[in-house]
């Protein structure tokens, strides 16, 4: 525990990338295999089931501490973590600190207090917190709760690990795909088995960097393969073994909330992974993503959401041919092998299209009009390009729209979590109906930090009133909001639902009476189908 | 009323006389330096000894200074009045008032630990109390400061192996001097930042002991501060002053330090987690020292733990002031 507490410790005390995987390499060589593996369990974000809740953690700590409840939720929302304001209040520095478990051992504890009773749970817990450290019990409680946040990406664990065990990278990050379970695997079955035992297994996806140069950078345009960028969900289809597996973007299995791709296994060969677009295409329309959510997030799909929101596989891509890791082929090769294996005529999958184009010009007016396709833009490929592994520039480019924006009035602020905790960052916005300020979308990202602390301070001095965490604001901001989609919703307040919706900028300039109105807004959904 | 909330700040009626007021007033009893306390325009000001020198430095040669020492008595108006230290930072000053029996103290910012500088914070049993509290929460408790020195040392050391710069972001009145005191027994040099060196200089002048700092000024010579400790004020962050003592690794000396989020969000390498102020057990028992039946909280988080002083038996209430405890920008307070 003491190593995985100090390995931690220092990740959160630097922000250099390549001290962050020095610190992780001598971790993975110095620490018991298991341990090593839990190390990488938390650190890629892989989330277990809580013994525990919110609420009776903050109770058993009142109890401990003699304070009341409502004062362990001020504290709450103010460190803004759960985990840090525990280990703040339970410490005690009067009791011996030695507990001289491993990681995993302390993990299997808390797994199986899930059968256990609530005043067993309570024992264990007040157990640990007496004879931790603070900041032991910190990561006790992150066990406990879930959502290790640390700064390390799956980049620079998958860079370590490749430095530690010497495998090559890409091979790590096939590896520490899908769904494998710390309980159930080892670090050596993990790292040195053989893959093709696990037929579910998804490829790492190659994803795009946006455009950032002119087109006429990129040379000619016969090298390039233009298709739409569309607005459902990156998927993964995997037919191996007689059995068909769908993987999001997202790494989580998806398979059981989109059952028609079942009857893809009677018009595909064995042996075949696809990368392409989970969307909804009803009477070949084809459906905002708003109508995809409903798909999503479901343990059981019925008839009637299938024939309502029918799903289909927009297939960009093939992996795997013939049982066979096809991915260093060019584009060119892997896009003929793609056109002779998707049928036509098929509702279930369709092939994206190639988009006809001799000059950049051309290729511009076409992407300007692609809202009118339901589309969120093109991408651009290189017809030589493999496919890759995780964000690379060069080869593949997104091309996306300039989002919608609208610009609203600053009504409630909440205060946000981790690097923004005790700070007022996350807001609610309303636009002008029948002379009143209506709420209709919170958005949190796209300040700089300076702005932050600005907005902040406004917050403070002007404060209505508070409701728990959040505060309602005196209205005198001004923000331009952009987002890539609007649809009619019934559960919003103002009736519409906005799609990615960010903070573009500070209007400075505008006063509340120049904000939008909601009408403004209504109207924008009539030019978006 | 003893004393009442004004907009100018907190008055006392009977002897027309204000604490700390934050607007122009004839007569002002500033508990101690710090530039939210000791404003600007007062046309008398009353303090401790040796906040005078502090006083003169920040508000200008010609202004009115009347000094007193700790626990000698003075009359206004048939007001008694003392001062008692209250730990902050050097001269700072809890002010005793007496009328007919009935005692008020006002505490300005104070901690209950010994810091080794300034003059230990003392009880003083009154009925009303008017108490900061900054980090009045229950998640703020600092570790005795010789754990967090000792943890300081050892950052430096290693720094020092790795032959980078120490730099210590600390306040240039009382935090900075509390940090030199304490370290110099274990490092060769001690640079400083001009603006943390004034206030050394002043000090010295006015007879308090600080150890020997190197202003970093253009004559020095920077190839020579190499894994050496700096302390600079929290606004040399990001500056080309600072960057040409590269490499060097940050640390910042704050009771904010506490959080994770707040150390991460200005981007420092190390949090040390030590104030000038009280922490929760130090402001629980203050209070209970002092033996009053009310309390008045002006800044922290008022509301919190005036409520909190209901629960367990106190008549408390919150006042707004304009002392930075509820400061919207935590960055900027270095408590």
């Amino acid at each position: 525990m003491k190593q995985f507490v100090d390995l931690y410790k220092q990740l959160d005390e630097t922000t250099s990338s390549n001290e962050k995987i020095a610190l992780l390499k001598n971790y993975f060589l110095s620490a018991s295999n298991d341990d090593s593996l839990w190390c990488i369990a938390l650190f890629i974000g892989k989330r277990f089931k809580k013994p525990i809740s919110s609420t009776q953690l903050k109770q058993w700590v009142a109890e401990k501490t003699n304070l009341p409840y409502w004062l362990v939720d001020e504290c709450h929302h103010i460190a803004g973590d759960l985990g840090e304001t525990i280990a703040h209040l339970a410490y005690t520095n009067n009791s011996e600190k030695n507990i001289l478990k491993n990681l995993n051992e302390i993990i299997i504890e808390i797994a199986s207090l899930k059968n256990k009773s609530d005043d067993d749970k309570k024992a264990f817990i007040k157990e640990y917190w007496n004879q931790l450290t603070k900041d032991e019990i910190f990561i006790f409680n992150k066990l406990i709760s879930g959502s290790f946040r640390v700064g390390v990406s799956e980049k620079i664990i998958i860079k370590a690990l490749s430095i530690a065990f010497k495998i090559q990278e890409n091979e790590i990050a096939h590896k520490l795909m899908g769904n494998w379970n710390p309980f159930e695997t080892n670090l050596n079955e993990l790292l040195f088995s053989n893959q093709t035992e696990n037929f579910s297994k998804p490829y790492p996806f190659y994803l795009a960097y946006a455009l950032e140069n002119e087109l006429n950078n990129l040379g000619h345009t016969k090298d390039w393969q233009a298709e739409y960028k569309w607005d459902g969900i990156r998927g993964q289809i995997i037919f191996r073994n007689h059995e068909i597996f769908i993987w999001s973007r997202g790494e989580e299995l998806i398979t059981h909330q989109f059952p028609e791709f079942e009857h893809l296994k009677k018009h595909l060969p064995d042996g075949t992974v696809l990368d392409g677009e989970i969307v909804i295409l009803k009477n070949n329309e084809l459906l905002s993503f708003q109508h995809l959510q409903k798909r999503l997030g479901r343990k059981n799909v019925s008839k009637k959401t299938m024939e309502e929101l029918p799903a289909a596989f927009i297939a960009y891509d093939i992996l795997e041919h013939q049982s066979k890791d096809i991915r260093q082929l060019p584009l060119s090769e892997r896009r003929n092998i793609l056109e002779n294996i998707i049928p036509s005529n098929n509702v279930l999958i369709h092939l994206s299209e190639k988009i006809h184009f001799s000059t950049w010009d051309e290729l511009k007016e076409i992407q300007q009009k692609s809202r009118t396709k339901s589309a969120e833009g093109l991408m651009l490929k290189h017809r030589n390009s493999s496919y890759q592994v995780g964000r690379k520039k060069g080869d593949w480019w997104k091309w996306k729209i300039n989002p919608y924006s609208i610009d609203a009035v600053l009504t409630y602020a909440m205060q946000g979590h981790g690097r923004r905790a005790n700070l007022f960052t996350d807001y609610t916005f309303a636009l002008w109906h029948n002379g009143e300020l209506v709420t209709f979308t919170k958005a949190y990202s796209g300040l700089s930090d300076e702005e932050i602390k600005e907005v902040d301070a406004f917050v403070r001095k002007n404060t209505i009133e508070k409701f728990g965490p959040v505060r309602s604001v005196t209205p005198q901001l001004v923000f331009e909001i952009a987002f890539e989609g609007i649809a009619f919703s019934k559960r919003h307040k103002s009736g519409v639902a906005l799609r990615f919706p960010r903070i573009a900028r500070w209007r400075k300039d505008k006063s509340i009476s120049e904000a939008n109105t909601l009408d403004d807004l209504i109207k924008l959904i009539s030019q978006h189908v | 009323m003893l004393l009442e909330f004004t907009n100018k700040g907190i008055y006392c009626p009977q002897a027309d006389v204000y604490i700390d007021p934050w607007r122009t007033v004839d007569k002002a009893i500033i508990t101690h330096a710090h530039s939210d306390h000791a404003r600007w325009g007062m046309k008398h000001y009353l303090c401790h000894e040796k906040s005078k020198a502090i006083l003169h430095h920040r508000l200008g040669k010609e202004i009115n200074v009347e000094t007193k020492k700790y626990n000698e008595p003075f009359t206004i108006n048939g007001v008694g009045f003392s001062l008692h230290p209250a730990g902050h930072v050097i001269g700072s000053s809890q002010i005793r008032v007496e009328h007919k029996g009935e005692v008020w103290v006002v505490s300005g910012d104070y901690k209950t630990e010994c810091d080794g500088i300034s003059d230990a914070f003392e009880p003083v049993k009154c009925n009303t109390f008017i108490t900061e509290c900054t980090f009045g929460l229950p998640i703020y408790n600092w570790h005795p400061q010789i754990d967090v020195f000792n943890e300081m040392i050892r950052w430096i050391k290693q720094n020092e192996a790795d032959k980078i710069n120490s730099v210590i972001f600390a306040y240039a009145l009382g935090k900075a001097q509390r940090i030199i005191q304490n370290i110099y027994p274990y490092v060769e040099e001690l640079y400083t930042h001009g603006a943390i060196e004034n206030t050394n200089k002043i000090l010295r002048e006015s007879e308090t002991n600080i150890a020997p700092t190197i202003l970093i000024n253009k004559e020095s010579d920077l190839k020579k501060i190499k894994g050496k400790v700096i302390i600079a004020p929290p606004s040399a962050q990001d500056t080309p002053w600072l960057r040409k003592l590269e490499p060097y690794k940050t640390a910042l000396a704050s009771g904010w330090m506490t959080l994770r989020g707040a150390r991460r969000r200005r981007n420092i390498d190390k949090g040390f987690v030590i104030s000038d102020h009280a922490d929760w057990n130090g402001l629980n028992s203050a209070i209970k020292n002092t033996g009053c039946e009310t309390v008045i909280a002006t800044h922290g988080y008022t509301e919190i733990f005036s409520k909190w002083l209901r629960q367990i038996g106190y008549r408390a209430i919150a006042e707004k002031t304009q002392y930075e405890g509820e400061t919207a920008d935590i960055s900027n307070e270095i408590a």
